[in-house]
């Protein structure tokens, strides 16, 4: 390791880290649009010009807010839970390759951070771990709604990263690989196509499985119709009632974080990540793609937010236990014995 | 450069110092740049305004607790599939291993077997049901 090494690193995350937060702030500006052009109506336009500056106005605001801790809160673990929710949420982008590589300055820039042989378990890992914050949150508010939004909601996340996690060795079956920049490679244009234009992504050889990977995903960013933990009708605003001010921002971007890691996810796994036509000639067009086909996802995520009606929590988890978790088992035992007799 | 090694792994610790930092940094900020005026009231536990009933320290349903029994197990058999996936199409094109494909391929289902027939137990003893 050397110290340029050390210092493209370090560039890289911080490049990463300001658009992850430009992005997340913006997505919460495209969220109401979104809303508000599904649901006939404006949204926010009256901050700036067709209200782009409302992020911002939303950040100072936060800032500004008082702070309450309340009297019978524990108050340390009160202080910790959106730290230990944010903290997992940022780290998992690390991995996820958003593009192939550029000359930048003279010198070859491959856009992803890092790659390493576990990258795909280090997300899952990472990802899981964000269950503390929902948990620390939900306990150390010593509020009934808290309490009952932070149970429902880790019910929730453990039982869907089981099929989460069952869907995803599908694709390892097929990949062999848990580095995502080989997963990606593995799709791109080098390994041909089948009939001569349908590109080698994985949604045409997993297809159940990527259906069970998004619906597992939507669960686990407890996004509509998977947001029992935040029935605003029943538990006011769930695990996180008690929060004001950044610290309810925190966890606001937190759940915006998971949003685009598990869209970039989809998009890695299953649709041939910064794959599309002509990125040899033009290696930037990789990033484009890539940036395209996220924005997709989530368009569909926020899309699926304001159609679908809520679960009940009993269907939810009949949902989650008694059809993925059974149908990703199927798929793996099907994808291995096809793969067996075919390879 | 780009070469898999142990190397690789130090941007974990920079992102995780930079986030940790951006987390103490936002929670102190909305300390300290924010007004703070508490009163009686205001500390009080939030219950749609109604004065509040009791702790929230009280008993839950048990069914929480068996999800994440279930879950355990679940997860444990899950990371057991992931280094097989991960060398199951090797193991099959190499040549050396040829005699050996279908006991690779076969411990697994046993496996598999195995714990879709906990599965079903679970669920023929009503656990995976909650509204029993």
């Amino acid at each position: 390791m050397t110290t340029d090494q050390l210092l493209e690193w370090t560039i890289k995350i911080g490049v990463i880290f300001f658009i992850l937060l430009t992005t997340v702030a913006y997505l919460s500006y495209v969220e109401r649009r979104v809303a508000g052009w599904i649901q006939l109506r404006v949204g926010p336009n009256r901050v700036g010009p067709f209200g782009l500056l409302q992020p911002l106005a939303d950040g100072l605001k936060f800032i500004f807010k008082e702070d309450i801790i309340p009297r019978e809160a524990s108050k340390w673990l009160y202080l910790i839970a959106p730290a230990a929710a944010i903290i997992p949420a940022l780290m998992s982008f690390i991995v996820i390759p958003f593009g192939s590589s550029v000359t930048l300055f003279g010198r070859e820039i491959t856009l992803h951070v890092t790659r390493f042989d576990v990258a795909l378990l280090y997300i899952l890992g990472v990802g899981s771990v964000g269950v503390y914050g929902v948990m620390l949150a939900g306990w150390s508010s010593n509020n009934k709604y808290s309490l009952l939004g932070g149970l429902r909601s880790s019910a929730q996340m453990i039982s869907y990263e089981l099929s989460l996690g069952a869907s995803i060795v599908g694709v390892l079956l097929v990949a062999g690989s848990l580095d995502l920049v080989t997963i990606v490679e593995a799709q791109g244009a080098t390994s041909g196509y089948w009939l001569g234009f349908i590109p080698k992504w994985n949604i045409f050889l997993q297809p159940i499985g990527f259906i069970i990977f998004f619906l597992s995903a939507m669960a686990e960013t407890n996004r509509v119709p998977f947001d029992l933990p935040e029935a605003e009708a029943e538990l006011v605003a769930g695990y996180f009632t008690e929060y004001s001010s950044m610290k309810f921002a925190m966890f606001f971007m937190s759940e915006y974080f998971h949003l685009i890691t598990v869209t970039s996810m989809a998009t890695t796994l299953y649709f041939g990540g910064w794959n599309g036509p002509f990125i040899a000639e033009y290696p930037f067009l990789s990033l484009v793609y890539f940036v395209l086909k996220v924005f997709i996802f989530i368009f569909i995520f926020m899309w699926i937010r304001f159609t679908m009606p809520r679960f009940r929590y009993d269907q939810l988890m009949a949902l989650g236990w008694k059809v993925l978790l059974p149908a990703s088992i199927l798929n793996l035992i099907v994808t291995a014995t096809v793969i067996l007799f075919v390879n | 450069m780009d070469q898999p090694g142990i190397t690789n792994y130090i941007p974990i610790l920079i992102i995780f110092a930079l986030a940790v930092v951006f987390a103490t940094a936002m929670i102190a900020m909305s300390r300290f740049m924010g007004r703070n005026r508490p009163t009686r009231e205001k500390l009080a536990p939030y219950e749609c305004g109604v004065e509040p009933v009791g702790t929230a320290r009280e008993r839950q349903s048990v069914k929480f607790y068996l999800v994440a029994i279930l879950f355990l197990l679940f997860d444990v058999e899950v990371v057991f599939l992931l280094p097989w996936a991960v060398v199951f199409r090797k193991v099959l094109t190499s040549p050396e291993y040829q005699h050996l494909k279908f006991v690779f391929y076969g411990g697994m289902m046993v496996f598999l077997f195995l714990l879709v027939v906990g599965l079903i137990y679970e669920w023929r003893k009503g656990i995976l049901d909650w509204n029993r």
